[in-house]
């Protein structure tokens, strides 16, 4: 709600400015999503990942979102608000709030660093502070090949580290799941691209045999369909 | 005197009766539709068209301009190139507040100088949305050339997405119009092509683009514009007539948003005879590129029986304008290939200061550890030495020079730095790494000998034009250096120009790339003192 109400205010501002020779710092948006589905062990899986940001060029307000659901249940769910602050060329510095819909209602507090790494990877790293004082983190990374101007191969890694072990969430201490990926997509229009994706993930330590015990497995192979967006 | 217009003629005392030394011109700026290649887009036009009315003046005349606002937004008009009070200069927030919607602003000035100049918006993005037209000031004593009869060729892009919708576009994604990214295939092609030894090399100079977060490929930030003659496409084939045995004029003026061009006329010498207004000692070229907001005069002899076509390629080769010099209305001549798109190539800084030869003043800089120029370099003539005399004459800023020693010879009182920089991945521009919103203005003492010294340290050539000043372009040719208002600072280039400050009040200063300008590669320039 109250990123609505931020979205609104900045918007106002934009239509606000004065028609000046040079515009200053106006007021842009931006947003990715991503849709997709899955089988996984003969259940239909959908997600969604999505980004994006309102504000100028220093100053931005950034959300983002993501879950998993199955058979109209989510499995997990988050929102991100941040306050993303522009530090050297390619960084920004995000302050802010996590709040998980699923599993269970937790919040943190969330800090970030997000940008373009030499090589042109895309990164996206913060730590999470939840309200019962579990500290957590996230890496991730993604690159480009372009086989075409429109046929792009976005690989990419995802790493969840966890400071101390939570029997309760299946979560052991260190580096807990690693996600490697690759997503096929077209762009018919920048805005508009369908893809696929193939993505292996692993559990490590801890994390690792609470996942055996439950499922006898510490790793799984995921094929995805999906849409990407931009606006 | 006959001349075409693209636009609609202002008929003013110029025509009827040269001895008035003072004229009113009425202006209108109003949205209009526009259909380019089939596609029809809203746009600001002046007097109902783009490019808008020529406006034709004599040296010495007082002119009056009244322009009235009928959109719904605040506009403005600027007259590039001429000098005159601070107060008349029209940039909103800078010389003046505007012009409201409704309203009618008068603009009073009188002619001091004569050349090839244009006017254009200096509102939010209108210009680019068609806001230009060419102004010619007849000089009170004749041209030291002779020509028959002239042509104004006003050279403009236009983009079916709004400008703010590009400028929203490259905000969200840098890249957005860049669809001549390499390939992993341009990998395997440029890797089986290099002999053994320079395999390496190929990963090089892929991991140097890749650790700089730069792209080879991002030569101009926006492509899919259509290149416009006087208003017209390529299909449109604009035509200046031309009677046998005439020695024609044709006033360039570059008014694209965001397109430089090489121009050629295929078949004929062009004697160039000014640039930006001001007569230079003539020289005879086989093309010229021109910057975003330059203009150059060339004089061209076609042969009785011949058709010509003006050719001006856009710089990075997604397109061309064309128009056609010939004796009869809807003739075609033979259309030039396009050429190779560019790249931008990696050059050691060595080979590069040996390349620009007589540019004595100017110094190549690195960019981070190396220098980067275009491959087409030929097409700006910088390789141009006595040794290299084959192939096609290319003007160079190093052939501009004064017909007449006007520039104040003072040396400099002391010396200003601009580095033009920017943030091409975030898509914002700014000079000395600060953005125009951020940035408090430029002083400069009334009276004064100022030396700017512009740093390119950013792969994108940039048009700086500095409004109600001259500048002296430090190009080595001393007390005859050409004079201009607008200096194109190629990548990891250093130019200097004189300015003598003899006009006070506050002025703008700014990249003439419309989207660099908009988005922070702008200052004012408050020159303090003087005559108020």
């Amino acid at each position: 709600m109250k990123s609505k109400i931020l979205i609104v205010g900045a918007l106002a501002m934009a239509t606000a400015l004065p028609a000046l020779a040079a515009e200053g710092d106006p007021v842009y948006n931006y947003t990715l999503a991503e849709a997709d589905i899955a089988e996984i062990d003969d259940e239909t899986v959908g997600a969604f990942d999505a980004q994006g940001w309102v504000g100028g060029d220093y100053n931005r307000f950034w959300w983002k979102t993501g879950g998993e659901f199955a058979d109209g249940d989510f499995d997990d769910a988050e929102v991100q608000a941040l306050y993303s602050r522009y530090i050297s060329k390619f960084w920004d510095a995000q302050i802010g709030v996590r709040y998980d819909l699923e599993s269970k209602g937790e919040t943190y507090g969330v800090i970030g660093l997000q940008g373009l790494a030499p090589y042109f990877f895309e990164v996206d790293a913060a730590a999470f502070v939840s309200s019962s004082g579990d500290v957590s983190a996230r890496f991730e990374a993604t690159g480009e090949l372009l086989f075409t101007q429109r046929l792009i191969l976005e690989p990419g890694i995802a790493l969840d580290f966890y400071a101390e072990d939570d029997p309760s969430r299946q979560i052991g201490s260190g580096l807990s799941t690693a996600e490697y990926g690759a997503q096929l997509r077209y762009e018919l229009t920048r805005e508009f691209a369908p893809y696929v994706a193939l993505t292996y993930e692993e559990a490590y330590g801890d994390t690792a045999y609470f996942q055996r015990l439950e499922t006898g497995s510490a790793n799984r192979t995921i094929f995805k369909v999906g849409i990407r967006t931009m606006f | 005197m006959r001349f075409k217009l693209a636009g609609l003629l202002i008929a003013t005392s110029s025509l009827i009766a040269p001895a008035a030394l003072a004229d009113v011109y009425n202006l209108e700026i109003d949205q209009f539709e526009r259909t380019v290649d089939g596609e029809t887009l809203t746009g600001v036009s002046i007097n109902g068209t783009s490019p808008g009315p020529l406006l034709r003046l004599r040296e010495g005349e007082d002119v009056t301009i009244n322009v009235t606002n009928t959109l719904d937004v605040d506009t403005s008009l600027h007259w590039h190139g001429i000098i005159l009070d601070a107060g008349m200069d029209g940039v909103p927030g800078i010389s003046f507040d505007g012009i409201a919607p409704g309203e009618t602003y008068t603009y009073n000035f009188t002619a001091n100088q004569s050349g090839t100049y244009w006017y254009h918006g200096h509102s939010a993005l209108q210009e680019q949305e068609g806001v230009f037209a060419p102004i010619i000031i007849e000089p009170a004593k004749p041209d030291p050339f002779e020509y028959d009869r002239e042509h104004v060729i006003i050279l403009a892009d236009w983009l079916n997405d709004s400008p703010y919708k590009a400028l929203a576009n490259l905000k969200k994604r840098s890249n957005y119009y860049n669809y001549n990214r390499r390939t992993v295939f341009d990998f395997w092609r440029d890797w089986r092509n290099a002999d053994r030894g320079e395999k390496t090399d190929v990963i090089q100079e892929r991991l140097a683009w890749g650790r700089m977060r730069m792209d080879p490929t991002d030569i101009v930030d926006i492509t899919g514009y259509s290149f416009l003659v006087n208003g017209e496409t390529p299909e449109d084939n604009w035509s200046g007539l031309f009677e046998a045995g005439e020695k024609v004029r044709l006033r360039f003026i570059n008014a694209a948003a965001m397109t430089y061009f090489d121009v050629k006329i295929p078949g004929l010498k062009m004697t160039v005879v000014q640039a930006d207004g001001q007569n230079i000692e003539p020289v005879s070229v086989d093309e010229f590129p021109i910057a975003i907001a330059e203009t150059f005069d060339v004089i061209v002899e076609p042969e009785a029986g011949q058709s010509y076509t003006i050719f001006a390629a856009a710089k990075d080769r997604s397109g061309y304008a064309r128009g056609t010099l010939s004796e009869t209305p809807g003739t075609e001549a033979a259309i030039p290939e396009l050429g190779p798109r560019p790249e931008l190539t990696m050059a050691a800084m060595g080979e590069d200061h040996d390349s620009h030869g007589a540019m004595a003043e100017s110094e190549a800089v690195g960019i981070d550890e190396m220098t980067m120029n275009m491959s087409g370099d030929a097409h700006r003539g910088h390789g141009e030495m006595p040794a290299m005399e084959h192939g096609p004459k290319v003007l160079s800023y190093d052939d501009l020079r004064a017909l007449t020693p006007y520039t104040d010879r003072r040396a400099p009182d002391r010396e200003v730095e601009l580095r033009l920089t920017g943030n091409m991945e975030r898509y914002f521009w700014s000079i000395n790494d600060v953005k125009f919103g951020d940035a408090g203005p430029l002083e400069f003492n009334y009276g004064e000998r100022v030396r700017i010294t512009f740093k390119n340290e950013t792969m994108m050539e940039h048009p700086m034009h500095l409004h109600g000043l001259w500048m002296d372009l430090l190009n080595g040719e001393g007390d005859m250096a050409p004079r201009k208002h607008t200096i194109n600072i190629r990548p990891g280039e250093t130019i200097s120009a004189d300015v003598t400050v003899d006009a006070t009040g506050s002025w703008a200063f700014h990249c003439h790339i419309l989207q660099h300008a908009a988005t922070g590669m702008f200052r004012q320039v408050n020159v303090i003192g003087g005559v108020q």
